[in-house]
């Protein structure tokens, strides 16, 4: 009941990032919004480790080891991300993308 | 009530969410987004995932925060220009988002039943490892490749940031912000000894409970950072010798254990049973150096010319 509950949660949370993605003009805005779509990627994909839950385990260990990796790699992402980010702007003197 | 519990939670995730893409401020948004990381946080234990949780309290909530936050405050000196979105394009992007969370909203609702598990094979398997936390065993053990790419791609991720240095900054120090606040020097001393040991715990402990290398690095690399904030610590030159040796240590062990295995146990990354826990250990031990060492530097940029630090 509570895995169907946060997986619905996860679909939103998809489509909220996505729409913020798209409509944010600003570069940090983006880098926000698309951790927002990855936390609901990830949370979709630990409902369905929460569905394997068999014998004395709460979930499945094997996506759960996943989703920590998961995690770092989108960290990692983030971070390589905002230093493109402060260096476009501190070249440019602006924080955008498009080039007017 | 625990029905009540997960629908609270949920509902204030999406309106954390909505507030971190729709909010006017920046920072205000910044601020929901660390709220909806810690919330988040809590929604992994809900859903039977300790180890996850630990990850997203340490890293989703606190690193990319005080990374998001250290580069607003940079950016808020440069021009914000921010033209909206045409009414047009937002109309399109809403369909477009609302489309894709409908599919995925009736994917979930029609998983197959019953769900596939690997819990059996994991239980089966565990004895072999000398761990008894399956996640540990799945990181360390079953899928110890995936574990030994990411740290590559922490190091990579790392060389790309200090990559958009300018020439003149190369092989100098990241910019550190010092603040020699009474309050803050106070805890800046009295909290990294309790964290070191809390963060080294949390990866001893993660061989039979929730915890792991990455967990206990992250809080390694916090302290130092609150260390650096209240002038107390320094930061490395890049070009450090003892900071790359910090930086490959963990890798560069995890790799010889993993080519040792074709001798010991036949493959790659395979561990010879009598000892498989005590090799595990030896690749977690410099292993959390390696981490706490690169995000802390993840966190503090790219270096930066010598008079402007």
């Amino acid at each position: 009941m509570s895995a169907d509950l946060y997986g619905l949660c996860g679909a939103a949370l998809v489509g909220i990032g996505l729409y913020g993605l798209i409509v944010q003009p600003h570069p940090l805005r983006k880098i926000l919004a698309f951790n927002i779509l990855g936390g609901g990627v990830f949370l979709l994909f630990g409902v369905f480790a929460r569905r394997g839950a068999a014998l004395s385990l709460p979930g499945d260990p094997v996506p759960q080891a996943l989703l920590i990796t998961g995690l770092v790699v989108s960290f990692a992402a983030t971070a390589l991300a905002v230093a493109l980010l402060l260096r476009l702007a501190a070249e440019t003197g602006r924080a955008r993308l498009d080039d007017e | 009530m625990s029905l009540g519990l997960d629908l609270l939670l949920a509902a204030l995730m999406l309106g954390l969410a909505g507030w971190t893409v729709l909010g006017r401020d920046m920072f205000a948004a910044i601020a929901a987004f660390i709220a909806y990381g810690l919330l988040l946080g809590i929604v992994w234990v809900r859903v039977g995932a300790l180890d996850v949780a630990l990850t997203e309290a340490a890293v989703g909530g606190g690193v990319t925060g005080g990374l998001l936050i250290a580069a607003w405050a940079r950016l808020r000196a440069t021009a914000m220009v921010e033209r909206k979105a045409g009414a047009g394009l937002a109309v399109l992007a809403a369909l477009a988002s609302l489309g894709v969370a409908v599919l995925l909203a009736a994917v979930v609702l029609h998983l197959p039943q019953p769900a596939p598990t690997l819990v059996p094979e994991a239980m089966a398997n565990l004895a072999p490892t000398g761990l008894g936390n399956p996640v540990s065993a799945t990181l360390m053990a079953w899928r110890a490749l995936d574990t030994l790419l990411e740290k590559l791609v922490l190091l990579l991720a790392l060389l790309g940031i200090w990559s958009v240095a300018p020439d003149a900054a190369w092989g100098a120090r990241p910019a550190a912000s010092v603040d020699r606040d009474g309050a803050l020097t106070f805890l800046a001393q009295f909290l990294p000894p309790v964290g070191v040991v809390v963060g080294i715990y949390t990866v001893w402990t993660s061989a039979d409970a929730p915890g792991g290398a990455f967990q206990g690095g992250t809080i390694l690399a916090a302290m130092w950072l609150l260390a650096v904030r209240a002038g107390l610590a320094d930061l490395p030159r890049v070009a450090s010798r003892w900071l790359r040796l910090a930086l490959v240590a963990g890798p560069a062990v995890f790799l010889a254990v993993g080519l040792a295995g074709f001798v010991l146990a036949g493959h790659f990354l395979a561990y010879p049973e009598a000892v498989a826990k005590p090799l595990i250990v030896l690749i977690e031990a410099p292993m959390i150096l390696s981490i706490g060492v690169s995000l802390a530097l993840m966190v503090a940029g790219p270096p930066v010319p010598k008079g402007d630090a």
